[in-house]
């Protein structure tokens, strides 16, 4: 990679500030993604990854708060723009894909005005060819007979659908960052495998970088470049896909590895890893993964800094896995 | 397993969802424009059959009817056409003679958690309320109750004040599984329960399904699209396509001897967990749609087998092995 990266995320704090304590829902974390790469964020449900997700969009909402860190996209610090530019920025260089597909759309609203409402947003183009262009976003994502259903609305459309029309949304204006956030989980196979032929596509030819969460590593298996694994709030482990996959360092990672479900016997109880996430609310310090860790010592009380074990990689652990 | 009637029993279920013209419509075809009401055929002519403690995984492409199907066997949506019978008994009937907790007997956990939690409730109410207005727990034994039902699908106790916007989207959507399983039912409709959730919680809530079957015999429709999960849960598998059974057979013998082609086009594309990089590919062909779903069997366009027959004659689901039914012209052919 030449030049400076994209997006760089440094030291990222975001907490809540509840009546029951402090939830640090994002707690120092780093990442870079330049530009045509894919970047998989995985982790456990609860670790911080849409949050990490809604820092970079500015989407943060009270009571939660950006404690620290910094934002970088293009050269400017994103923690510090104001209203306006975000709006500039926002749905058309920087895109989000919503976990909730409704958080894209508006119930109320034809989908063919939606479509055209964002396009026009940010494009002076005419209402004719701002709907041949949702005409052909809707067929882009596999969705058939686009003229009958741009004049539905979302309730009318199957779970998997509506994701899909949100995932169309966020690429009308080929934006140079998408954040997609677990986009595919209600998709069956093909349909997934046409969502991310796009995604490549785009990166590829638009030179878009992608940010592409999930729990689901064997999607990020095939798509990413790098991948950043992280547990509760942080991450901890780091480096290319195919580094982190064959061999994983962190306990956790390998626990995750280890429970995919072909790689058990069917009808037996599925391997998982013992315990249970810890509660983010009051955090004790020391490693969060101790409790369920076969490998903890006395020394994981301590929080494990970061380190670099490999060129590329970094990792938070005081006893690696051995391959 | 011939013999004992099934639990749940549908049979022709149809589901069609006509859009009326909203006024745009009405005035643009007042003007003489071609817009015509729209039919999505969801659903065309489903048979299906669980028997008590089964699990029975449904599977098929996005937006092929498995949410419509469902919903109507969870008593959400009535079917435009067909029977459902539960026990043997039609719906309506048995409703009439069942107490208010057997009512409760068919559960869904909805596809989409954030849609389907009141904002406004807390958690604990969200899962507790239920219960306690059946008279499945005293209301003294709630906050107990609560507690040992969060605990078992992975979520933290003391988090039961919160509200729904404040958990993450897997929390969520383990929300919906609690408050399903808090009303201790006997038929579980899971829409891509576990979709939301990382491997690791998904081994426990799957786990969980795992044990609740064993010690109480609880029976499932298990709608997923991913076919790792549906294939180490379920006894047997349906494969939907646009609306219809295409296939349905013992688990093992779907993965190992898949029949239709459209089963082996989904088979041939499991995502595998390999460090290489993959190059994926759009959709061959023409996609198809509800709205105007092709003639003849709804696969022909897409399939590397098709006949002349194929485009006019919808094939039949027929037996060709015990218990292995599909739904392909191929097998009439020697
Ligand atoms: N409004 C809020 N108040 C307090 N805590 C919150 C709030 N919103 C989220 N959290 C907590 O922040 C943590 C991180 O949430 P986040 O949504 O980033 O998780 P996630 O990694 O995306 O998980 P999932 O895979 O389940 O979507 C969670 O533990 C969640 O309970
Ligand atoms: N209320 C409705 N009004 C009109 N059409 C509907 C309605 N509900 C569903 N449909 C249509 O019925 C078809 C089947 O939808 P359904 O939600 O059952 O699909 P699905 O198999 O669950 O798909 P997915 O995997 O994407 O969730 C779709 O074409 C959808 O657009
Ligand atoms: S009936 Fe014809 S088109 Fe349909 S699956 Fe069989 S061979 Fe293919
Ligand atoms: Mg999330
Ligand atoms: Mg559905």
């Amino acid at each position: 990679m030449s030049g400076p990266p994209l997006l760089s995320v440094d030291g990222l704090r975001m907490h809540f500030f509840t009546k029951a304590g402090v939830v640090k829902a994002v707690d120092d974390v780093s990442f870079a993604v330049g530009r045509g790469r894919i970047l998989g964020l995985v982790g456990e449900s609860g670790s911080g990854k849409s949050m990490t997700g809604y820092s970079v969009m500015g989407l943060i909402d009270p009571p939660g708060r950006l404690v620290g860190g910094r934002i970088v996209f293009d050269g400017q610090d994103l923690t510090r723009l104001d209203a306006a530019a975000w709006r500039r920025l926002r749905g058309n260089r920087i895109a989000m894909i919503f976990q909730d597909p409704m958080m894209t759309l508006n119930p109320v609203l034809r989908i063919d005005t939606q479509i055209v409402e964002t396009i026009r947003a940010h494009a002076d183009v005419s209402h004719e060819s701002a709907l041949a262009r949702a005409r052909e976003a809707l067929a882009r994502v596999g969705i058939a007979s686009p003229d009958e259903r741009l004049r539905a609305y979302p309730h009318h459309f199957s779970g998997g659908m509506r994701q899909r029309v949100a995932i169309a949304i966020a690429l009308l204006h080929h934006p140079d960052l998408i954040i997609a956030d677990e986009p595919t989980t209600a998709l069956d196979v093909t349909i997934q495998g046409q969502i991310l032929f796009e995604m490549q596509k785009l990166c590829r030819e638009t030179g878009a970088a992608l940010i592409w969460i999930t729990h689901d590593l064997s999607v990020i298996a095939g798509l990413a470049d790098e991948v950043c694994v992280m547990y509760a709030g942080r991450v901890v482990e780091s480096g290319t896909v195919a580094e982190v996959i064959e061999r994983p360092l962190h306990p956790y990672t390998r626990g995750l590895i280890d429970s995919v479900p072909s790689r058990n016997e069917r009808g037996r109880p599925l391997r998982q890893i013992p315990g249970m996430t810890p509660s983010l609310l009051e955090l004790a310090p020391g490693c969060p993964f101790r409790e369920r860790c076969s490998h903890a010592s006395a020394a994981c009380a301590e929080s494990p800094a970061v380190t670099e074990p490999a060129p590329g990689r970094c990792l938070r652990c005081f006893h690696p896995v051995h391959a | 397993m011939t013999g004992v009637a099934p639990l749940l029993e549908l049979k022709g279920i149809s589901k069609r969802f006509t859009s009326r013209l909203d006024l745009a419509g009405r005035i643009a075809r007042a003007l003489g424009s071609s817009v015509r009401e729209q039919t999505v055929h969801a659903l065309d002519g489903v048979d299906l059959a669980v028997t008590e403690g089964e699990v029975l995984g449904l599977v098929g492409e996005s937006g092929c009817g498995k949410s419509t199907l469902g919903r109507i066997v969870a008593r959400i949506l009535e079917p435009s056409e067909g029977e459902r019978l539960w026990k043997g008994r039609p719906y309506a009937e048995y409703e009439q003679s069942a107490s208010r907790a057997e009512r409760l007997a068919v559960q869904m956990i909805f596809q989409d958690p954030f849609a389907s939690l009141n904002p406004r409730l807390r958690i604990t109410d969200v899962i507790g309320e239920a219960p306690v207005v059946h008279g499945l727990v005293p209301a003294s034994g709630r906050d107990e109750y609560v507690a040992d039902i969060m605990q078992r699908v992975g979520l933290d106790a003391s988090l039961a004040r919160r509200f729904p916007h404040q958990f993450s989207g897997g929390q969520r959507s383990r929300i919906g599984i609690a408050r399903a399983l808090a009303v201790k039912p006997q038929f579980l409709v899971c829409d891509e329960a576990v979709a939301a959730l990382d491997v690791s919680i998904q081994a426990q809530v799957l786990n969980l399904f795992i044990r609740l079957r064993e010690e109480f015999r609880l029976t499932y429709l298990f709608i997923s699209h991913d076919l790792g999960v549906v294939r180490h849960l379920s006894d047997r598998v349906v494969i939907m396509y646009l609306g219809r059974v295409v296939e349905s057979a013992p688990s093992s013998e779907v993965f190992a001897r898949p029949n239709h082609p459209y089963t082996q086009a989904l088979l041939a594309e499991i995502p595998k967990l390999e460090a290489t990089r993959r190059t994926y590919a759009p959709i061959q062909g023409e996609i198809p749609s509800p709205l105007n779903p092709p003639s003849g069997c709804h696969f022909h366009p897409r399939c590397p087998h098709a006949m002349p027959r194929c485009r006019t004659e919808a094939p039949r689901l027929r037996e060709i092995a015990p218990g292995h039914r599909s739904a392909c012209h191929q097998n009439d052919t020697p």
